[in-house]
């Protein structure tokens, strides 16, 4: 009865800011104006404006998650070879800037892409024609790996650094090469980590307005952008709503991966 | 059996400034089962991670079968290793991890299913195809690593104390499954333990090692029976270690009693250590001995009873004997001249850092 009352402020704390919500999500989304119910909400995404919107934020996300993936993965090998203290400081460094705001961060992107910003600053003084950084994919997207690099890189390196260094001797023992040793042995093992990071990368990727708002203008609308605009400018909250369900359903399959393939919690960078 | 396998000629290895093994040299006949023993620290297992390819020596030459293997990295070195802790692969079934060697060798498939099946076989575990390693026991996952590192038809097989984990009774089991195993394929092993009892058990040959020196090289029976040194003999088994001074050749006087032993060759009053195994001490009768002391402990130890006889000198002798003798007893050492082993006391410092001390 006490272990009950003890979990009591937690069981609060889900129904007032979690569940109650969420419930309240569903019935915006469900339900026009007037309060009748419909689907109209919902499916408004296949409107060629919202759908185009979803597909962009989909690819940029994807992008950003492969960079993310393609650069972390080198870097917890390598933090993996390194010595304890060696790696301990190195992981520090990369959190560092996790302890600045994320505004703060992102802000100060747009002021070194900017038309006028530092990097055409140096670009003019060498003599080079200004560049067309601002308000494009690609400072969404690097401002999506900036951002969220760090998520990628602990969870696989949490799970690469409990690799048993016999185990790697194992592989090298029996006659495998530097590529067969990484390719049936590391990769394979270290798939709790790499599918735990793909989702602490994609899923804020893909319902981010910040990033998008700061680097990318309102020239590039992501689904995170037009649901935020529903809320905010339009005042259309059964609108805003119904699209959150939408990108809901992605955020699901991507959980639905990491139960499958990290059963364990191997993989949870925290 | 005579030719040379693996020969180590004047290794040496530090680890940041402290030196694990000075200018070791060691030679490995074909089909021969070598154990490596010492306590934790003595470079027995560096040793075996240098012929293993996993740590490169400072200096010296590593020979497999008259080749300099020095600088070949493991992958492509003709032999292969158990690991302490089993470094079986979690995410592959059993069957896969046996057929990694085969499949990494691009081994056709038919061959790599006939090798799963007698390599299980031979490891008394049939039908384990498909099964996962989580779901073996810790005897089963040794197993397993072994016939892992066998379908590769390895000359040399190198094995980190692969009993260390299991208890005390499947390490039995698994030390007659291993000579068995080791005559069945004719494969020369490399084995290295703590344990005094399991070098005792299966080896041809024990190399005694402290820190990175070896002490002594021999048969089991040699090193048992014949320490050179007292820290050989303290280490193998247990010993009555005692100062001596040999009066002549064939005659030593430990505590002021006279013995005859079998050893000559040490001059004349010259200072030596005795060693005596307990189980050589006959206790008799006072005045049919040689030494006179008194029971002051007593331990049944199942097979034998454990004692303690102290001698007016202050030292205590470990006995073991099938005979009861009460504490308090009034009795005399008598030790046969075969049984006593003399050894040479350590001349200088450097003689005892070679490990005459532990």
């Amino acid at each position: 009865m006490s272990k009950k009352l003890l979990s009591g402020p937690y069981i609060l704390w889900m129904i007032g800011f979690t569940l109650i919500p969420l419930g309240l999500i569903f019935y915006y989304g469900m339900t026009d104006k007037t309060g009748a119910f419909t689907l109209a909400n919902v499916l408004s995404i296949a409107t060629a404006e919202h759908a185009k919107a979803l597909w962009l934020s989909l690819g940029i996300s994807f992008l950003a998650t492969c960079l993310c993936l393609l650069l972390a993965y080198p870097l917890a090998m390598i933090l993996r070879a390194k010595g304890v203290g060696a790696s301990g400081f190195i992981v520090f460094i990369f959190i560092l800037p996790m302890w600045m705001n994320f505004l703060l961060r992102t802000l100060a992107w747009q002021t070194l892409l900017e038309r006028s910003g530092v990097i055409n600053g140096i670009l003019s003084a060498l003599h080079l024609p200004p560049q067309n950084l601002i308000n494009t994919p690609g400072a969404i997207i690097l401002g999506m790996v900036y951002n969220f690099l760090p998520f990628m890189v602990l969870p696989i390196y949490n799970v690469l650094a409990k690799i048993d260094d016999n185990t790697i001797n194992a592989a090298k023992d029996l006659g495998a090469n530097a590529f067969q040793t990484f390719w049936h042995i590391l990769l394979p093992l270290s798939v709790p980590g790499i599918v735990s990071g793909i989702n602490m990368v994609f899923v804020p990727a893909l319902t981010t307005f910040v990033i998008s708002n700061l680097l990318g203008g309102s020239k590039i609308l992501l689904i995170g952008n037009v649901i935020e605009q529903e809320f905010t400018k339009g005042s259309n909250w059964n609108l805003g709503s119904g699209l959150s369900l939408v990108l809901m359903v992605f955020i699901l399959i991507s959980m639905a991966l990491i139960t499958k393939y990290d059963k364990n919690g191997e993989g949870n960078a925290f | 059996m005579n030719r040379s396998l693996i020969d180590l000629e004047h290794i040496t290895k530090s680890f940041d400034g402290t030196m694990v093994l000075d200018d070791l040299s060691l030679t490995v006949k074909e089909n021969s089962f070598v154990t490596l023993l010492g306590p934790s620290g003595c470079g027995k297992t560096t040793t075996l991670r240098i012929i293993g390819g996993f740590e490169s020596p400072d200096t010296g030459r590593v020979i497999f079968d008259g080749q300099d293997i020095t600088q070949l990295p493991p992958n492509k070195r003709p032999l292969n290793t158990v690991f302490q802790k089993y470094a079986l692969f979690t995410h592959m079934t059993i069957a896969e991890n046996i057929a990694f060697g085969l499949k990494v060798k691009n081994k056709p498939k038919s061959y790599i299913d006939d090798k799963i099946k007698y390599a299980l076989k031979l490891v008394n575990l049939d039908g384990y195809e498909d099964r996962s390693v989580d779901s073996l026991s810790g005897g089963q996952q040794q197993r397993i690593a072994i016939a892992r590192a066998i379908v590769n038809e390895p000359r040399l097989l190198l094995l980190d104390e692969p009993l260390g984990a299991l208890d005390l009774k499947l390490r039995q089991d698994m030390q007659y499954e291993l000579i068995r195993l080791k005559n069945e394929l004719g494969i020369t092993f490399i084995y290295v333990t703590h344990d005094q009892e399991e070098a005792l058990t299966m080896s041809d040959t024990i190399v005694v090692m402290n820190q990175g020196y070896i002490q002594q090289m021999g048969s089991p029976e040699s090193i048992y029976n014949e320490p050179e040194n007292a820290f050989v003999a303290d280490f193998i088994g247990d010993s009555n270690i005692v100062p001596g001074i040999m009066l002549q050749d064939e005659l030593v006087e430990i505590f002021g009693a006279k013995f005859i032993c079998v050893d000559k060759g040490f001059g004349t009053n010259k200072p030596v250590d005795v060693v005596i195994r307990p189980e050589d001490i006959d206790l008799v009768e006072p005045g049919a001995g040689t030494l006179s002391g008194v029971v002051t402990h007593l331990i049944f130890k199942g097979v034998h009873y454990e004692m303690e006889v102290t001698t007016p000198d202050g030292f205590e002798w470990l006995v073991h004997s099938t005979d009861l003798f009460p504490v308090g007893r009034k009795v005399d050492i008598h030790v046969d001249p075969f049984d006593i082993q003399i050894m040479n006391k350590p001349a200088s410092e450097d003689e005892e850092a070679i490990g005459v001390n532990e």
